[in-house]
């Protein structure tokens, strides 16, 4: 650079040293500011622009300065800033529960009845290796199992002494969601990991049937299981088909890189797991509260297990409420606005 | 070796590159946040312990009870730590602000709810087979320094500059002064920035041959002047004019 150059840069840095300190100081505010309001946000974007304006100024003026350097750094804090996600505000929940949610079920449909075919296909297959071959049982159960069945006593009633049934609840839940959400993370193996979940855990439904009927305590089982397992059984095919729809992203990632692919779907899908957490809560807490009870009858539980079901269908195929036209969404989420200050 | 940024591109079409956090850093913060959950967690369970000892629950059908309550809040207050703090404040934790780190997507911009419980979920590979070994292994391979829940979520840590704004403020104030020639100031500027990372002896010389440049009548060659002393006629020389 020649000394009229040198001239040239000290001139224009010292023309904007004064408002570079006001926009430091507004830089400052935005960052750690929450909830602004529309004057506040709309500063805040100037003066984002202002200073990525002077960056690139500074850039040819004074290439690989100290003055670039801290523009560069005050610009990348105020450009998380300007990019924030708006807060979860109520309308973001229900367009969640109301939309993305049985969009995102509706994108895995098909690989989900395809799984919950594989369930009851490895179910029957366990039902007749252990009718075939009884000693593999210990395969499938603890000791203590076997010997309370083989003694006429099925395990699920004793879970009662365990704990109270809240707590009880609180560990079945805990353990359901690391099972599902299991399935959903090793999907990405090329969906192989939720495959191999899947089939292993039909497996084992069909075995300890087939173990229980030997000893005829089949229709106890199944009572057990009556109010929970259906919703239990189902979000565990609904996060293995998530699993698996991400897992064939990245086999077959079409136009885009298997990384873009693999993101993409699990943005998509991810609203699904929220769906998954709530469903497991809610048999949870039927499995800690309900279902040890002897005393609650088959027409209970049925009725409780087939409600909960159809309440889970009805959510995740968006007829509980009608979900709302792309178009709708768009105008209503667009729109600001004109009386309120905060920005939502 | 080359440190690895993140390059963004500005509303203005300015791009402007993020400094990636190393596995060194992730571990630090990573350690951090679990020193944190697991005082937590403890705290729960001395909390029951105690309780139980009081003489109107010690012995009776309470004392169970509240054993297992605190084992429950302590698992949760274990394993929700993390997702629920990054959720709340939008790609931070403790242990990332002490380590100076912060989530962002890949545009640079402030992580979702969604893309944050992705890459939440998925510790449960990243932790396989124990101590983190495949999410380690993962930020030790991959360009950007992520784990497989990074990846999957679209997420990379990213190195923070919490004092940019006032940084900017200082040197605009020092611009505007018309002391130095800007190459000076920015020279003068750099070397007080980095006195603290430069070895005793390097910023001692560094510092006498830019007085002796730049401040008439100084000798570079008088080695009596000590490091503090040095420090002060820098932070002088920007301050006064020419």
């Amino acid at each position: 650079m020649s000394a009229a150059d040198d001239e040239q840069a000290a001139v224009w840095v010292r023309a904007h040293a004064s408002q570079w300190q006001s926009l430091a100081a507004q830089a400052d505010a935005a960052a750690r500011r929450a909830q602004p309001t529309v004057d506040e946000a709309l500063r805040t974007l100037r003066t984002y622009r202002v200073l990525a304006r002077h960056l690139a100024t500074v850039r040819s003026l004074l290439p690989g300065g100290v003055l670039a350097a801290v523009l560069e750094r005050t610009c990348t804090g105020l450009h998380t800033a300007v990019n924030r996600p708006p807060p979860l505000t109520r309308a973001r929940w229900a367009r969640l529960f109301r939309d993305d949610i049985p969009a995102a079920a509706a994108a895995v449909q098909p690989i989900a009845l395809w799984l919950a075919a594989l369930l009851a296909a490895s179910a029957c297959a366990g039902w007749w290796l252990i009718n075939t071959y009884p000693e593999l049982v210990s395969l499938i159960a603890s000791p203590q199992m076997i010997d309370g069945v083989e003694h006429g006593h099925l395990w699920t009633y004793q879970i009662l002494h365990l704990g109270p049934p809240a707590m009880l609840s609180a560990r079945i839940f805990s353990n359901n969601v690391v099972v599902t959400f299991g399935a959903f993370c090793f999907g990405t193996l090329f969906g192989l990991g939720a495959f191999y979940m899947i089939a292993i855990n039909g497996l084992m439904l069909g075995g300890l049937l087939a173990f229980t009927h030997q000893h005829g305590l089949a229709l106890g089982l199944l009572k057990f299981i009556l109010a929970h397992g259906p919703v239990e059984l189902s979000v565990m095919c609904l996060a293995a088909a998530a699993g698996t729809a991400l897992g064939e992203a990245v086999i077959r990632p079409a136009a885009e890189t298997r990384s873009a692919a693999l993101r993409r779907r699990a943005e998509q899908l991810g609203p699904l797991l929220i769906a998954c957490a709530l469903l497991l809560l809610g048999s949870g807490l039927i499995e800690g509260f309900i279902s040890p009870h002897p005393q609650v009858s088959i027409p209970v539980r049925l009725a409780l297990g087939l409600g909960y079901w159809t309440l889970m269908l009805l959510w995740l195929s968006g007829r509980l409420v009608p979900r709302r036209s792309n178009a709708a969404r768009d105008r209503s989420e667009t729109a600001i606005p004109q009386c309120r200050t905060r920005i939502d | 070796m080359t440190e690895a940024v993140l390059t963004v591109t500005s509303l203005t079409g300015v791009e402007m590159a993020l400094p990636i956090a190393g596995p060194g850093m992730r571990s630090y913060a990573f350690l951090v946040d679990w020193q944190i959950r697991l005082l937590g967690a403890l705290t729960w369970l001395l909390i029951a312990v105690l309780l139980r000892l009081l003489p109107a629950i010690a012995g009776g059908p309470l004392a169970h009870e509240l054993l297992l309550g605190g084992t429950v809040l302590a698992l949760l207050t274990y394993f929700l730590y993390q997702p629920v703090l990054e959720m709340v404040t939008r790609g931070y934790t403790p242990g990332l602000r002490t380590a100076g780190a912060r989530i962002v997507t890949l545009e640079g911009t402030t992580p979702g709810i969604g893309a944050l419980l992705i890459r939440n979920v998925f510790r449960l590979i990243d932790a396989l087979p124990l101590f983190y070994v495949v999410g380690l292994v993962s930020c030790m391979l991959t360009e950007r320094h992520v784990r497989l829940g990074d990846l999957v979520a679209g997420t990379v840590m990213v190195q923070v500059a919490p004092q940019a704004s006032g940084e900017l403020d200082r040197l605009a104030a020092q611009a505007r002064r018309d002391t130095l020639p800007l190459e000076a100031m920015e020279l003068v500027h750099d070397l007080l920035t980095r006195w603290t990372s430069l070895a005793p002896q390097q910023r001692a010389s560094l510092a006498r041959s830019v007085l002796a440049k730049l401040e008439p009548g100084f000798n570079g060659a008088d080695t009596a002047l000590a490091e503090p002393a040095l420090h002060r006629r820098l932070e002088a020389l920007l301050e006064r004019g020419r």
